[in-house]
């Protein structure tokens, strides 16, 4: 416990390092994930197959196997990142979660009603129009809930960053057992905490998200 | 095809002529980026003789020495820590999941909703730290230790949703019949629960098997660790091929568990798991003038027309609807 107390200024920096590197990772996921998503619904053929093709690989590439990836063997091709830590974490962790960003939105466009689109296309709308008065504002709806798991899981991926050189819970977390052995206990419910600070209120979210869209429908 | 073909028309000879211009543009585009990553590889020597490593690899090694590296020790590892931890993660969350619906303890059946939000909001490389640094287990029991406590919560979720999921009846049926509510669970609600969520419990075991590669952080030799060391023994230069067959190796075995997964859920809905199988008819023969007072009148059959168990009936609604040609043989059917 008084571990704890006497480095929580510690920890805080560590929390605050999770909750940079995932509002950067996020945001950056958000937009290349809603890009991938047109992408593969659109009457383009080869930008289809370019999203399929991202998404499949990506979204069975281990996270770890991307933050190596980006760290360690991008350089052969010429590409240094100028410092490890947050920028190559964020990158790692956006590209990894924008492909499930994708799914998500690509499963709230599913969602819309058949009628919809059908009845945008019959007054005349084109595939942007469609797409982005009728289908899109709907599927919005339906996917704010599994976009908000995205996040809920973007932010426990965070961890990860730890094993590559990025200080912030989790390896605040590991710095802090190795140094007070006794206290290993309390640091990970304390560090737990942290997590759950974040996770847990973004989960009672999406289930008052989900909760009002079923009974708007 | 699915619904992305109805946000666009059958094109035109406008559209026809736009689309190929935009295929050939886009392809060009992609085709350009390839070439330039080929280009840049190229001039930066990457396709030099460091690829021999994976047949005849230098420092005395043969290719046998690589692969039994990679495919034994490295994959067998992932392999291993993801066979003990998914039966153990899909038998904890199941009893979870029953627990939560099976019991009318409210104090146990809130805990386990407690313990399952809990383990779902931890990182599973903090649940690894806290086996290996604070409980001291071996590498493999703290792979294993992390992958089980967060993949059981969410096979716990999982199963909840899937007997939220069920029609009310089942349930009530089995109270009515005088099974307690723990019988009802384990033997109407949790077989069709499974059932229906099959899909998603394999995209987990995916999940699983993508999580054991935390366990390179912590030390745990699995197929990265592996790379990282074959790459620390033959040297920078060889990390590059190392690194794409193991990355193909992963990719390859969760595209095909995805795969199963897929194929799964497709059978499952081409047959028919939410359809009750058709009503043996139970009736005379022939057409029976009414159903009942202000019911749609019988074809034929006992049941044809009935609201209730006319599934013959309605199921020919639903193929008329695709073939209207057929439509005022079941049209009647009630919707």
């Amino acid at each position: 416990m008084q571990t704890l107390i006497d480095n929580f200024g510690l920890i805080w920096d560590g929390f605050l390092a999770t909750l940079t590197v995932a509002a950067i990772a996020g945001a950056f996921a958000l937009v290349w994930g809603a890009v991938l998503a047109a992408f593969r619904v659109s009457p383009v053929g080869p930008l289809r197959t370019f999203g399929t093709l991202y998404v499949e690989i990506v979204r069975n590439t281990p996270l770890t196997l991307m933050f190596f990836f980006l760290i360690f063997v991008i350089p052969s091709f010429g590409i240094v990142f100028p410092e490890l830590g947050l920028w190559p974490s964020a990158v790692a962790l956006g590209l990894y979660t924008s492909s499930f960003v994708c799914e998500s939105l690509r499963s709230g466009i599913n969602s819309v009603g058949l009628g919809q689109a059908e009845a945008a296309r019959s007054i005349g709308f084109t595939f942007s129009q469609t797409l982005g008065n009728i289908v899109l504002p709907q599927a919005w709806r339906t996917a704010i809930p599994p976009l908000i798991s995205v996040l809920i899981a973007l932010t426990k991926n965070t961890s990860v960053a730890a094993g590559f050189a990025y200080t912030e819970l989790t390896a605040t977390s590991q710095k802090l057992i190795n140094a007070f052995p006794a206290d290993g206990l309390f640091t990970f419910f304390g560090i737990g905490l942290f997590y759950l600070a974040i996770t847990v209120p973004l989960g009672i979210l999406a289930g008052q998200i989900e909760k009002r869209v079923v009974f708007a429908r | 095809m699915s619904t992305s073909s109805v946000l666009y028309d059958a094109p035109g000879p406008r559209a026809k002529r736009l689309d190929k211009i935009l295929n050939v543009t886009f392809s060009a585009v992609f085709l350009g980026a390839i070439a330039l990553g080929i280009y840049a590889a190229n001039s930066r020597g990457v396709f030099d003789d460091r690829w021999s490593v994976l047949w005849s690899p230098p420092k005395g090694q043969t290719a046998a020495d690589v692969w039994y590296s990679l495919l034994v020790r490295g994959l067998g590892a992932t392999l291993l820590a993801a066979a003990i931890a998914a039966p153990i993660a899909l038998i904890l969350g199941g009893f979870l999941a029953i627990v939560r619906r099976g019991l009318t303890s409210r104090v146990l059946a809130s805990s386990a909703t407690v313990l399952t939000e809990l383990f779902r909001g931890l990182p599973v490389l903090l649940l690894m730290f806290l086996a290996k640094l604070v409980f001291g287990w071996s590498f493999l029991a703290s792979v294993v230790f992390g992958l089980v406590i967060y993949n059981l919560a969410v096979v716990a979720e999982i199963l909840r949703a899937g007997l939220a999921a069920l029609p009310s009846g089942q349930r009530e049926a089995g109270l009515s019949i005088g099974l307690s509510t723990m019988r009802t669970t384990l033997s109407i609600e949790l077989p069709q629960a499974i059932r229906i969520m099959l899909p998603a419990l394999i995209s987990q075991i995916v999940v699983l098997l993508k999580d054991t590669s935390i366990g390179y952080i912590i030390g745990y030799e699995e197929l990265l660790r592996t790379i990282k060391l074959n790459h620390a023994y033959f040297g920078d230069r060889f990390l590059l091929p190392l690194f794409l067959a193991g990355a193909t190796i992963y990719i390859l075995i969760n595209i095909s568990v995805s795969r199963l997964a897929t194929y799964i859920e497709r059978r499952l809905r081409e047959r028919g798991s939410g359809q009750p199988p058709l009503p043996m008819e139970l009736g005379p023969e022939g057409p029976i003038p009414q159903s009942g007072i202000g019911g749609p009148a019988r074809t034929e059959g006992a049941h044809a027309g009935d609201p209730l168990f006319g599934h013959r009936q309605h199921l020919e609604g639903e193929s008329a609807r695709a073939t209207p040609t057929k439509k005022k043989h079941g049209g009647d059917a009630p919707e």
